[in-house]
C-alpha cells in the first residue's frame, strides 16, 4: 500500500516462508512503521476514531439482525419488545448503534472540517479526498435506511420524504420512486430491501476505507502547516507515536459515546419513532436525525420542488469539487487569515442550517416580531434564515473559495513543518480551534 | 504444418487478416454488452412492485359512513385516500377560487369531481412535495396543510402555497350508487 521503502525483517524460518508467498505480515509492519510527520495535532486522530466507529456499528449491527424481524408487521415489535425488552443485553447493543451513528458522524463531521482548515484536499490528495466524499455519502444512505428499520412514525414518514425527492426528476420520477418502494408507497418491499442494502453498505464503505487509506499511503499525511515533509527527520514511524495518539483519543472519545449510551440512550431520538408506522397519519412535525439537518433546511429553503431536491444534491457537490475550486497555493489556513475568517461564518452558516432544519417551516426566529412579507414569507422566518445561510453556504464554495484564493495575501509559510514546532519548546502546537501559530 | 509455422513467421507482427481480428473484438463485446444487460435487468425489475402489489388494484367504499362536514383516510394500494364530505360552504369557496392568481396548477372545482355529487372530494392524501399526509383545517384557505414543509391546499385540495407543485391527485374512480363508489 505504501511507496517508503519496506524495513521489515523476517526473523524466523516460517516467517521467509509465508514472506515470500503472502507477504501479509510486511504489509502490516509496513503499515506500522510508516513515516508520519511529527507535527500532527487532535484533529488527525478522527481517522482512527471513524476506523473505531465503524467496527462497533458492523459488529453490534450484526448481532442486532440476529433478533430483527424486517417485515411490516414484525419490525417494530421485535425492536422495542424483543430487542429492548427481552433479549438479553438487547437495549445495550441498540443504544450503542443507534447512538453509534450519532457518534460516527459528529467523528467525520470534525474529520471533514480538519480536512477543510489545513487543505488536506489539495494536489497531491484529490483522489484521497474524493474517496472520503464517498464514503460519507455512503454513510448517509447507510444511516438513513437504519434509521427506517424500527418502522416508528419517524421512520415511516422519514422513508417517505426521502424517497420522494427522487419522484422530483421529470419522467424517470415516478417510476424510479416504485422502483425504490416496491409498490405504491413505503411498504413491507421497502422495509425489507431497506435491512437487505443496510447490512451490505457498511462493507462496502469498509472497503471504500481501504482505498482511502491506500491513497492516504501514497502521499502520505498532510499536516498542519500544509508544508510536504522533506526529510526523513520531519517523521516518525506511526507506531508507537500515532497509535498511541489515536488511542488516547478514542478512549476520550469512549467516554463521551458511553454518556449518550448510558446517561441520555434517547437524547437524540423522537419520541414519535416509539409509536408503529401508520401509513394513513403524518406526525406534527418530521424532521431528519440531526446529522442530516443541514440538507433538509437548504431542500426546504426552495419552494419548487425540483430546485429544491437539485440544491440538496448540489450541497454535497461542493465537496467533490472543492479541490478544484480553491485557487490558492497556500495549504493550510493557519496562513490565510482571510480565509478563515470565511471558514469559521461558513461552520455558523452551517449550524445555522441545521438549527432551521429542526424548526417548522414557518416558524419565527424572534418570536411574535413581524417585520415585512419579502416575496413568500415574513423576514423574520426560518425560511428567510434557511435562505440566506444556504446562499452562504454555496457562495462561501463557488465565489469566495476561487476569488480569495488568488486576492489573499497569506502570511509567510514556514521552510520546513518543523520549525513552528521548535519555535514553541513549551507546548504542542495548539488545535485549529485555537489561535494558530504566527510565525515570527 | 512446417508449412504453416513458415508462414507465421513471414508475419510476425500482425494477423493473416486484421478484419477477422476486428469482427472478434466487436463480437465478443457486443455479446458481453448483451450478457451484462441480460443479468442486469432482472436484478433491477426485481425491485419493481411485484404482482401481489400490483393485484389490490380497485376497491369500493360504502359513503353513508361519513357524514357532512366529516373526512375518512382510507387505504387504496396502501396509499392513503381522502374522502371529505365538503360543506355548502367549503364547495362555494372552492368554485369562488376556481380562477384565482396563485393556483400553482389551475383546476376547476368541477373538474375534480363528479357532476351531481360535489359533496364528495376524494383524492390521493399524499402531498405532492414530498408525500406526507396533510392535515384538514389548518392553513389560510380552508383545507389541508402539510405538516411536513408547509404546503397548503384549499377545499377542493389544489396547491395554493408551499412547495408542492401539484394539486392532491384525484385518484379513478366512479359512483356505483349515490352512496357506493369504486376507486380505482
Ligand atoms: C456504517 C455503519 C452503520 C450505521 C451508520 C448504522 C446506522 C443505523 C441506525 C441510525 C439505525 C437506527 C437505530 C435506531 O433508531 O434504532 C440502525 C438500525 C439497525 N442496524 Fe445499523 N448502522 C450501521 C451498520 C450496520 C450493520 C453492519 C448491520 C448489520 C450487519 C446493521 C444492522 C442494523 C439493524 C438490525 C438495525 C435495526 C435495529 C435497531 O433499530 O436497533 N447496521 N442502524
Ligand atoms: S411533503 Fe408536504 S410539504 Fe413537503
Amino acid at each position: 500500500m505504501s511507496d517508503h521503502p519496506s524495513t521489515y525483517q523476517p526473523n524466523s524460518g516460517i516467517e521467509r516462508w509465508l514472506d515470500t508467498r503472502l507477504p501479509i505480515i510486511r504489509f502490516g509492519a509496513d503499515l506500522m512503521s510508516f513515516p508520519t510527520p511529527r507535527n500532527l495535532n487532535y484533529w488527525y486522530t478522527f481517522g482512527a476514531i471513524l476506523a473505531f466507529c465503524l467496527g462497533v456499528q458492523i459488529v453490534t449491527g450484526i448481532v442486532l439482525a440476529m433478533h430483527y424481524d424486517p417485515s411490516g408487521v414484525g419490525a417494530f415489535m421485535s425492536v422495542q419488545r424483543g430487542i429492548m425488552r427481552d433479549v438479553n443485553y438487547g437495549w445495550l447493543l441498540r443504544g450503542i448503534h443507534a447512538n453509534g451513528a450519532s457518534m460516527f458522524f459528529l467523528a467525520v463531521y470534525l474529520h471533514i472540517l480538519r480536512g477543510l482548515y489545513y487543505g488536506s484536499y489539495k494536489a497531491p490528495r484529490e483522489v484521497l479526498w474524493l474517496l472520503g466524499c464517498v464514503i460519507y455519502v455512503l454513510m448517509m444512505a447507510t444511516a438513513f435506511m437504519g434509521y427506517v428499520l424500527p418502522w416508528g412514525q419517524m421512520s415511516f414518514w422519514g422513508a417517505k420524504v426521502i424517497t420522494s425527492l427522487f419522484g422530483a426528476f421529470p419522467v424517470i420520477g415516478k417510476p424510479l420512486t416504485e422502483l425504490l418502494w416496491g409498490g405504491f408507497a413505503v411498504d413491507d418491499p421497502t422495509l425489507t430491501r431497506f435491512f437487505s442494502l443496510h447490512y451490505l453498505l457498511p462493507f462496502v464503505i469498509a472497503a471504500v476505507v481501504a482505498l482511502h487509506i491506500w491513497a492516504l499511503h501514497v502521499p502520505g499525511n498532510a499536516n498542519p502547516t500544509g508544508v510536504e515533509v522533506k526529510s526523513k527527520s520531519d517523521t516518525l514511524p506511526f507506531h508507537p507515536y500515532y497509535t498511541v495518539k489515536d488511542l488516547f483519543a478514542i478512549s476520550v472519545f469512549m467516554i463521551l459515546f458511553a454518556v449518550f449510551v448510558f446517561y441520555m440512550p434517547e437524547a437524540l431520538g423522537k419520541v414519535d419513532n416509539q409509536v408503529m408506522a401508520d401509513p394513513l397519519k403524518t406526525p406534527a412535525q418530521i424532521v431528519p436525525e440531526w446529522y442530516l439537518l443541514p440538507f433538509y433546511a437548504i431542500l426546504r429553503a426552495i419552494p419548487d420542488k425540483l430546485t429544491g431536491v437539485l440544491a440538496l444534491a448540489g450541497a454535497l457537490g461542493m465537496l467533490f469539487i472543492l479541490p478544484w475550486l480553491d485557487t490558492s497555493k497556500v495549504r493550510s489556513m493557519r496562513y490565510r487569515p482571510q480565509y478563515r475568517l470565511f471558514f469559521f461564518i461558513w461552520i455558523v452558516a452551517c449550524a445555522a442550517l441545521g438549527w432551521c432544519g429542526s424548526q417548522e417551516p414557518d416558524g419565527q426566529i424572534l418570536e411574535g416580531v413581524k417585520t415585512f412579507t419579502l416575496i413568500d414569507a415574513d423576514l423574520n422566518s426560518v425560511t428567510w434564515l434557511s435562505r440566506f445561510a444556504s446562499i452562504y453556504y454555496f457562495a462561501y464554495f463557488l465565489v469566495i473559495t476561487p476569488v480569495l484564493g488568488l486576492t489573499e495575501k497569506p502570511l509567510p509559510v514556514p521552510d520546513s513543518l518543523y520549525t513552528p514546532v521548535l519555535s514553541h519548546p513549551a507546548g504542542a502546537p495548539a488545535g485549529a480551534a485555537a489561535a494558530p501559530e504566527t510565525k515570527g | 504444418m512446417a508449412d504453416s509455422i513458415a508462414h507465421a513467421q513471414a508475419h510476425p507482427d500482425g494477423p493473416a487478416d486484421p478484419g477477422r481480428r476486428d469482427f472478434i473484438h466487436i463480437a465478443a463485446a457486443a455479446a458481453t454488452l448483451g450478457g451484462v444487460a441480460a443479468v442486469a435487468w432482472p436484478l433491477i425489475d426485481q425491485m419493481n412492485p411485484a404482482a401481489d402489489t400490483l393485484a389490490l388494484a380497485s376497491l369500493e367504499y360504502d359513503l353513508s359512513k361519513v357524514t357532512l362536514g366529516q373526512q375518512v383516510t382510507i387505504s387504496w394500494r396502501k396509499q392513503p385516500v381522502f374522502i371529505r364530505y365538503r360543506t355548502p360552504a367549503e364547495i362555494a369557496a372552492a368554485k369562488a377560487a376556481d380562477h384565482a392568481s396563485d393556483l400553482k396548477d389551475p383546476a376547476t372545482d368541477a373538474s375534480r369531481v363528479k357532476a351531481g355529487h360535489e359533496q364528495y372530494l376524494i383524492v390521493l392524501a399524499s402531498c405532492t412535495h414530498l408525500g406526507c399526509v396533510p392535515v384538514f383545517a389548518q392553513g389560510d384557505y380552508g383545507g389541508w396543510l402539510c405538516p411536513c414543509h408547509g404546503s397548503q391546499y384549499d377545499t377542493s385540495a389544489r396547491i395554493r402555497k408551499g412547495p408542492a407543485p401539484l394539486n392532491l391527485v384525484v385518484p379513478e374512480y366512479a359512483f356505483l350508487s349515490d352512496t357506493k363508489v369504486k376507486i380505482g
